[in-house]
């Protein structure tokens, strides 16, 4: 862990690896894609990504940065590979038996597909929250607990608690479950079931998270929380949220990317995306002709 | 007219009426424009009016089924004379019997009088007579029940809930008759139980510690006065089964977990079916192997520990028995784990847990009610296993936790009961269908503990 994060102690963002991101130099690094593909301040770099599920190329050629404190939002059609990508991030994909990752995906400089890394601390350090509600069959406080229990974070039930209610907390969600914590966490509502999934994660701290179109079962109300939540733990954390409502992808985050087909067409700041962009695909499918 | 040729004639006729009732309903909705003037798909008329050719002629012969046996009976029994009339009961029985023998011709006894000719006569006359009225009775219901639903149909005619309504109770039915057969097996058990209680006191069988149940048969017999203790067959009941699942349950969850978590799909298409096929192997194969292979390995070991082994122990009845009910709990228990969904487990991942953490803290509790569900039908299987044991721990009812001793169960001294020529109404006997009893309500018990626990401990998802 130490050694992880001795790189930004000591000079500067590990994404000056990557030279100084001007958009004269994006084609360079991703030539499938109009628009910066970098950032500054990145914590998360990834070149040159090719995913394959057995036969089928899903992810081709896919470069991209997710800086710290930004929210940036996936875009594209159903089977665009957006999903794929987000699940490359804290490999998810390992989990799939047929999936093939190749690239370069860096962490804090770090490489995250590295022999020696270690899958368990990756994912401490890149959370995900599911597009279904996933919370464990336990009762609030254990789900909320459990991931500063596996990775010991806690020495004592004092420490444990302040996890939890801090987490809750700050997922907006403990004025509502304060009184029944030991009530299983399944019996919530939906929109209370995914704050309460995004309480467990960022319970363990984490540097980004991940969200795959975590409102896509949510009613328009929870939906709204859940965007006012985002919004408010784009201050700590990096987010990368997929999502298949545009009007979701403009309220909430600072940078768009779309993807189509395996590759992302076009990056930018959002609001250039959705008024402006600059390839045919991106405007079909942003004012609805496709998608 | 013989059952098989009535029963044609009555499908025949079912099937008829399903086709006219259809035919009916088609050709009403002719009349009034178009299918869509019927209430119901004209199917649906076509099932109606074939219940009513099935349902009345089927009632009739379930009731004929139950009474007109009894019916000749008491009108033969009627016909005789004073003499064998006013015989005790156990005497007309077998003189009945005789008649009936007589009458269906498989008894050429010369010395029988003439009264038996003339009753096995009399029986075979009325039974041809019954026989006729049955078939005449159900063609007429069977047609006179078509009639009856054919004049009902009307296109406003609510077949479709009729029909349905049917069924429904054919089903109500199905089920009925699995509760109803349960009660049954239990009560014919209860009745021989309790005529056992009547000679042995319900306490000196519950908490007797000698099981020695040869009684004397003749008055002037020595020894055998018989004892019906039955602990020591609980206790060894309960060390065979319990080493049977230290043995199947540990064994059992690492195979369930390997195969659903670890093992390539391959593997486990492979794999799975080869290990039910433990559970398809009888069990005195399984009895052979333990008395043949297992005892004297275990009984060797033991000798050079300095131990004293019995050539029929526990251990070895147990051990084999725990391989055959490994495929119980660990294809029962592969079942739930893999029930759980994999959002369960992505959110595990996800938050940085490792595989066997993911199993432990969140697989292994959502599927405890499936595992639970294997282990108890592992256990009742070890607990009604009888073969095993009578082959390889022997007959010796002796109050023992040792599993090196020799010691027998429940099951295993039922059938040593039972086997050979018995007297119905010695406490011997009779002490079988008692152990029996007994031995449903340990499982009935067991069985709501366990439900208990389940409900209690179980994480349920969805």
């Amino acid at each position: 862990m130490l050694r992880m994060e001795k790189p930004q102690d000591v000079v500067a963002p590990p994404a000056d690896a990557v030279p100084a991101a001007t958009p004269v130099e994006a084609p360079r690094i991703a030539p499938d894609t109009v628009g910066d593909v970098t950032a500054r301040d990145a914590v998360i770099c990834v070149r040159g990504a090719n995913v394959h599920y057995g036969d089928k190329h899903a992810l081709i050629n896919v470069s991209l940065d997710v800086a710290r404190n930004e929210v940036i939002a996936l875009i594209g059609p159903s089977g665009c590979g957006k999903s794929t990508f987000l699940r490359c991030l804290n490999r998810m994909n390992d989990t799939i038996e047929s999936a093939r990752v190749t690239g370069d995906f860096r962490l804090d400089g770090q490489d995250m597909y590295a022999r020696d890394t270690d899958v368990v601390m990756l994912r401490a350090r890149v959370g995900m929250v599911f597009q279904k509600p996933n919370p464990f069959p336990k009762s609030i406080y254990e789900n909320v607990a459990y991931g500063a229990r596996i990775h010991g974070l806690a020495a004592n039930r004092a420490e444990l608690d302040d996890i939890v209610y801090g987490s809750l907390e700050r997922a907006g969600l403990i004025d509502e479950v304060k009184d029944r914590l030991d009530d299983p966490g399944t019996g919530l509502s939906g929109g209370q079931q995914q704050r309460l999934c995004i309480a467990r994660t960022i319970a363990v701290n984490p540097e980004v998270i991940l969200m795959d179109e975590p409102c896509s079962a949510l009613d328009p109300i929870a939906t709204a929380r859940i965007e006012d939540l985002i919004d408010e733990l784009s201050e700590k954390y990096a987010i990368a949220i997929v999502t298949h409502s545009m009007q979701q992808a403009a309220r909430v985050s600072s940078r768009t990317a779309y993807f189509h087909l395996g590759r992302i067409i076009e990056v930018g700041p959002t609001d250039k995306i959705f008024t402006n962009p600059s390839h045919k695909l991106t405007e079909d499918y942003v004012t609805g002709r496709f998608g | 007219m013989r059952l098989p040729t009535l029963l044609l004639i009555l499908a025949a006729t079912v099937l008829a009426a399903y086709f006219l009732g259809r035919q009916r309903a088609l050709s009403l909705a002719r009349q009034t424009g178009g299918i869509r003037s019927l209430h119901s798909l004209p199917k649906y008329y076509g099932y109606y009016a074939a219940l009513g050719a099935l349902l009345p002629g089927i009632a009739l012969l379930l009731m004929w089924a139950a009474f007109s046996e009894s019916l000749i009976t008491a009108r033969v029994v009627a016909s005789l004379p004073e003499v064998l009339r006013n015989q005790p009961e156990a005497q007309l029985g077998l003189t009945l019997n005789d008649i009936r023998n007589l009458a269906g011709g498989q008894m050429y006894d010369e010395s029988r009088s003439a009264e038996f000719a003339v009753a096995a006569d009399l029986y075979n006359s009325l039974r041809d007579a019954s026989r006729k009225i049955l078939a005449g009775l159900i063609i007429a219901l069977s047609f006179s029940g078509f009639a009856l639903a054919w004049f009902q149909l009307r296109p406003q005619f609510r077949a479709r809930n009729r029909v349905e309504a049917a069924f429904r109770s054919v089903l109500v039915l199905a089920s009925l008759l699995a509760i109803v057969t349960t009660i049954g097996i239990l009560l014919s058990v209860s009745f021989e139980a309790l005529r056992f209680f009547r000679q042995v006191p319900v306490s000196e069988f519950l908490f007797g510690l000698n099981w020695s149940p040869q009684t004397a048969i003749r008055a002037d017999q020595v020894g055998s006065s018989g004892a019906f203790g039955a602990v020591p067959l609980f206790v060894g009941t309960l060390l065979i089964s319990g080493i049977a699942l230290l043995v199947s349950v540990p064994i059992g969850l690492m195979i369930a977990i390997y195969l659903s978590e670890y093992a390539r799909p391959r593997l486990r298409r492979i794999v799975k079916p080869v290990l039910e096929v433990l559970a398809g192997i009888p069990t005195v194969v399984y009895g052979y192997f333990a008395a043949l292979t297992v005892a004297p390995v275990i009984r060797l070991a033991g000798q050079q520990l300095g131990l004293e082994v019995a050539s029929e122990a526990a251990l070895g009845a147990g051990l084999v028995m725990g391989i055959m009910i490994i495929p119980f709990v660990s294809s029962l228990s592969d079942d739930a784990i893999n029930a759980v969904p994999q959002a369960m487990r992505d959110g595990s991942f996800a938050l940085g847990a490792t595989r066997s953490e993911t199993i432990k803290r969140v697989v292994l509790p959502a599927a405890l009610p499936g595992i639970v569900g294997g282990v108890l039908l592992a256990a009742s299987r070890a607990i009604g296993e009888t073969m095993i044991v009578v082959m390889a721990a022997g007959l010796s009812a002796r109050l023992s936790f040792n599993p090196l001793e020799s010691v027998t169960t429940v099951t295993v001294q039922i059938v040593t009961l039972l086997v050979g020529d018995q007297e119905f109404d010695s406490p011997k006997t009779l002490a079988a269908f008692a152990l029996g009893l007994m031995l449903f309500i340990v499982t009935l018990i067991l069985n709501i503990i366990a439900l208990h626990v389940v409900r209690r401990y179980r994480e349920q998802y969805e």
